[in-house]
């Protein structure tokens, strides 16, 4: 948004021209009129993220737990601002005439988006329901952390509800600038999140996580500055249009800037090589900050990755194309090997083995975006990584839930899973369930179709090969997926059913186990609700 | 809509689904009785569902499909929900019908309790509740991969049965059971997820995943290149499942470790899903691909055929420490590379024959593995040496009946004439003898010839089996004192197999005259 009130004042501060032409007609262009009802997404999210922090200065220690519920019902209330815009045609706002003025064939986003950093169209609402879905799924899974582990809860809270706003405006930003902002409005509360666990391994994941990923966007930021130099604009399309026209000495400084930037989503996404910060970080967060790591971080950078490369970057299609599909067979081949690698015995086996196969995942959701440089019709793959990315959020979180249920102690271990069906069937249902999904193996159907329509993707692209690494990373994630999945239903130590029997679930945990459990098997059932994403064109 | 199909499918997953629910009362034992008797009832009920289907199908018109239902699922990826039993599959669909009700009968009396069943306290035994849900899930995906018409979802039956079969073998198994059930699954999901992308490139061509549409296309609007690359990564998974040599490895292991009924419904049952997918996919969808991938699939089930009898052959040797049940297992690999070369062949005798020989392996090895189970439960072990000692077991002196029994499905799988094992395996040579036009006629005689030299292997071996186990000194000192004859629930669940062994060695017109309509349909694409 800031980068659209620049290039709407930019001409009009320094040129001569424009004076005039505000004088003779239309004021409109130089009128910013915002249309609330799309950007209400994540506009709620920020505001209850200061109404939080807020109420925690009023609020007297023993009704802290309000804070939570507080948290929750904004991003609700969130989610239910996207309903007004689904069935209309895209909505923009914060638009600037003169760029939509200078492109003359209708970029991707189509010709109402042409010149504005906010798109509400359906690439934006679908991810914007993750990030703020997942968010939801994630605070539930908090309260009962919050309040066990005695963390800060009005600054926790805060800054949950603050990233989520981040990751909720990246998906429907429409210039770089924008898209910089709101990734670091996702990520900056991220770091702080993961150090509030009060132990060693705290500060230390967090301080890995920092400076890995503060280089990461530094790296972007130059990149972006190249692009912006070589193409002259930061709206996306604009971008396109410039990089296709750019004088012949400036196309290194463009493709260069290219490279960087997409260095910059990559690492947000964990691709292989910028996933090592991954298990650590998983590890020492709370682990329902781990949980949202996983889905809404990753929602956002694959987001962002997804409009730079397939909007900004489509003249260089073939090239970033190739790019990623290496990318994405390196990524879920390392993932999986490194979750192959985990011994189960050890302590915070359970979340290290969820750390790789998030990374192995992100492989998965990588190979869309890979397609979409081989589609011929451009964006239209994407449909598969926002079902898949949705599918996968679902299930992740819940198997995170099961893993803080589980976790009567730090640093669960997998281990710890043996015997829980005899101690809590419907958890070990529930887990096996999600696991299954994870594998992509039926009973959890969700999981497979997940899996079909990413293969779909890379067999209408032509990339057989991917398609073909990824159907031996499928098997290969099946063994370990499986092995837990065994676990559950092999007799425990007696030691191990003693120490957990008969202790009942908090409230919170019920809600988000019951609530993703029955989400994936309602959508094993109808997966028609989330694959319809993957129908057509998003944008 | 029909009712018939959709209940066939949709009774086995309810029941399933009520094995979660806590309506069995809070006593182990009383629990995990009631829960067999519900298994018992609910594949009772989908037999009862798949005769009155047999029953109501039109005899006079099998190549058309019956029964269809035919309703959107999942419009964005066009998957369909198109379900339809043709002469092909409907005897395949009794079949399995049949054979999981025989085997929830087996198991209500003698539920598998893995290694542990005496030693281990209660808690630790693996509950019958958990059986009878996986056994019903299992159900439903051996029947949903007979009955559906459209790629993904018969994608979608074929992984359903995997992890209920995971189970059953890693739970219920005995020896080395983990690896084992492990080595299964991976096994067969790489085969299923290279079928997939086979699947996916048709439907990415083709524009869709109906099978029927594609069937009546007959390859029409796909190239050869890709009909190729597709019948190539079909071929490859479905032999996996078949299994074809050189990809069955897996299969001895699940067979040794699994429970009686995990082994009787794996070779009854799940090998089938594999040939099946290559007559009902295969043949019809990417003919062209076929034909060139043909004469390969040819030689890897004629030295399947002669791998299968040889390595039987060093099993049966005395102080080869050969298991019986392993054994069977590799005679499952001969006796579907016949199947295998009579697809392979591409003409409708060949492919009849294949599908005869599909339903007879059901029938005899579901015997076998009944009868085998039987004496491992007696003897506590299938180490052939042990059981035979220094003459032979004897049980045509200790326990007849059994002993009959044995012998019965080890002449039947020699393929005797007059008795099931016999018609496919001939047809299916006969259809070596004179390929489809186009192929290499001098290869296939080859083929043959190495079937036929697979015959008499086989004829060996089996009978060496039927000397060391049935014939022998009673008198000689045995690993067990006593040994109980056929018991009334053995009876019940085994007789229905060796009276189907008769009848359709006796009478094949009434599977041939199923299967023949269907099958030149298939190949005509009309």
């Amino acid at each position: 948004m800031l980068a659209a009130h620049t290039a709407a004042l930019g001409p009009h501060s320094t040129g001569q021209h424009t004076v005039t032409s505000l004088a003779v007609a239309n004021p409109g262009s130089l009128i910013q009129s915002v249309d609330w009802v799309a950007i209400a997404p994540p506009l709620i999210a920020a505001v209850a993220a200061l109404a939080v922090l807020v109420t925690d200065l009023f609020l007297p220690e023993r009704h802290k737990k309000w804070l939570g519920r507080l948290a929750a019902a904004g991003l609700a209330l969130a989610l239910i601002a996207l309903l007004p815009l689904t069935g209309w045609s895209p909505r923009a706002t914060f638009c600037v005439r003169n760029v939509a003025a200078a492109t003359d064939t209708p970029p991707v986003g189509g010709p109402a988006a042409a010149g504005c950093s906010y798109v509400a169209d359906h690439f934006a609402l679908v991810f914007q329901l993750l990030a703020l879905g997942g968010a939801l799924i994630a605070a539930l899974l908090s309260m009962h952390t919050v309040e066990k582990e005695r963390l800060p809860g009005g600054e926790y809270w805060f800054l949950l509800l603050s990233s989520a706003t981040g990751a909720a405006l990246l998906p429907a930003s429409r210039d770089l600038a924008t898209m910089v902002i709101a990734l670091e409005v996702a990520s900056l509360p991220a770091f702080a999140l993961v150090a509030l666990r009060r132990d060693g391994r705290g500060a230390e994941a967090a301080l890995k996580f920092f400076v890995s990923s503060v280089t990461a966007t530094a790296v972007m930021l130059l990149g972006i500055g190249f692009v912006y130099a070589a193409s002259g604009s930061l709206h996306l399309g604009a971008v396109a249009q410039g990089l296709e026209h750019a004088p012949g000495q400036l196309k290194p400084l463009a493709e260069a800037g290219a490279v960087l930037t997409l260095v910059g989503f990559a690492f947000k996404v964990a691709a292989v090589p910028f996933h090592f910060w991954v298990p650590d970080t998983y590890t020492g967060a709370p682990l329902p900050v781990a949980g949202y790591l996983s889905v809404v971080g990753k929602a956002a950078g694959l987001s962002g990755l997804a409009l730079a490369t397939t909007v900004a970057f489509r003249p260089y299609a073939h090239t970033w194309g190739l790019a990623l599909a290496v990318l994405a067979a390196v990524t879920m081949t390392v993932g999986n090997v490194g979750a192959l690698r985990q011994r189960f015995d050890t302590r915070y086996s359970a979340v290290r083995l969820l750390a790789w196969s998030s990374v192995g995942q992100a492989g998965y959701l990588l190979v869309p975006l890979a397609a979409a440089g081989y589609a011929p019709t451009g964006a239209d793959p994407l449909g598969a990584t926002a079902a898949y990315a949705l599918i996968y959020g679902v299930v992740n979180l819940g198997a995170f839930g099961v893993v803080a249920a589980v976790g009567r102690r730090a640093g669960t271990s997998v281990d710890d899973f043996r015997g829980l069906f005899a101690r809590n069937r419907w958890t070990a249902l529930a887990m096996a369930f999600f696991l299954l999904c994870l594998a992509g193996l039926p009973p959890g159907v969700i999981g497979l179709f997940g899996k079909v329509v990413v293969f779909r993707a890379a067999v209408d692209a032509g990339l057989g090969w991917l398609a073909v690494v990824m159907a031996v990373n499928v098997v290969v994630a099946l063994y370990y997926y499986l092995l837990w999945t065994a676990r559950l239903f092999t007799p425990a130590d007696p030691a191990a059913v003693a120490d957990g029997a008969g202790a009942r679930l908090p409230v919170s945990l019920t809600a988000t186990l019951g609530l993703t459990a029955s989400a994936a098997v309602v959508l094993s059932v109808a997966p028609q609700l989330v694959l319809q994403v993957a129908g057509g064109s998003l944008f | 809509m029909n009712a018939v199909l959709i209940a066939l499918l949709v009774l086995p997953l309810l029941g399933a689904a009520l094995t979660l629910a806590p309506v069995f009362g809070p006593d182990r034992a009383v629990a995990d009785r009631r829960a067999l008797r519900l298994n018992s009832v609910v594949t009772g009920a989908v037999f009862l569902v798949s005769v009155a289907l047999a029953a109501g199908f039109d005899h006079g018109s099998p190549a058309r499909m019956q029964a269809t239902t035919d309703v959107s699922w999942i419009p964005a990826l066009h998957v369909r929900f198109h379900l339809g039993v043709d002469g092909v599959s409907l005897p395949l669909i009794v079949l399995t019908a049949l054979l999981t009700f025989l085997c929830a009968l087996y198991s209500e009396k003698r539920l598998p309790g893995g290694e542990a069943r005496d030693a281990a306290p209660d808690e630790h035994r693996p509950s019958g509740q958990a059986f009878v849900g996986l056994f019903l899930l299992l159900e439903v995906g051996m029947l949903a991969t007979f009955a559906v018409l459209d790629l993904l979802l018969f994608f979608l039956a074929f992984e359903i049965v995997l992890i209920p079969m995971y189970f059953l073998i890693a739970r219920w198994g005995s020896g080395a059971k983990t690896p084992a059930a492990n080595r299964f699954i991976l096994y067969t999901l790489l085969g299923s997820a290279v079928m997939l992308l086979g699947f996916l490139l048709i439907g990415s061509k083709a524009g869709t995943f109906d099978m029927q549409a594609l069937a009546a296309a007959h390859g029409h609007g796909l190239s050869h290149t890709t009909q190729v690359i597709a019948a190539l990564a079909i071929m490859v998974g479905l032999a996996v499942k078949a299994p074809a040599w050189p990809l069955h490895s897996w299969l001895p292991d699940a067979h040794t470790a699994a429970p009686t009924v995990g082994s009787v419904l794996l070779a009854g049952v799940l090998l089938k899903m594999g040939t099946y997918g290559l007559v009902r996919v295969l043949l019809p969808v990417v003919p062209d691909g076929t034909a060139t991938l043909a004469p390969y699939l040819g030689a890897f089930a004629a030295v399947g055929i002669v791998y299968g009898s040889l390595a039987c052959l060093a099993l049966a040797r005395p102080g080869s420490k050969g298991d019986l049940k392993r054994l069977i297992a590799y005679s499952s690999v001969g006796h579907m590379g016949f199947v295998l070369l009579g697809i392979a062949s591409l003409t409708p005798v060949g492919v009849n024959g294949a599908l005869f020989a599909n339903i007879a392996h059901g029938l005899i090895t579901g015997l076998l593995f009944f009868v085998v189970g039987a004496l491992k439960d007696r003897y506590g072990t299938a180490d052939l040496d042990t059981l035979s000692g220094a003459t032979g077991a004897a049980l045509y002196g200790r326990a007849p009946r059994i002993g009959a029994l044995l012998a019965f499905a080890a002449v039947a799988s020699l393929g005797l004439p007059g008795l099931a094992g016999f018609w496919g395996e001939l047809l299916a040579m006969f259809g070596a003898f004179d390929p489809a036009a186009g192929l290499s006629r001098p290869a296939f005689v080859t083929y043959m010839v190495l079937a036929g030299l697979g015959t008499l292997l086989t004829a060996a071996y089996l009978l060496i089996v039927v000397k060391r186990v049935c014939m022998g000194d009673p008198a000689q000192p045995a690993p067990v004192d006593r040994l109980p004859d056929l018991r009334p629930y053995e009876a019940v669940s085994w007789t229905p197999l060796a009276a189907l062994t008769l009848v359709a060695g006796l009478w094949p017109a009434l599977l041939l005259g199923l299967s023949d309509p269907a099958v030149k349909h298939l190949l005509g694409g009309g």
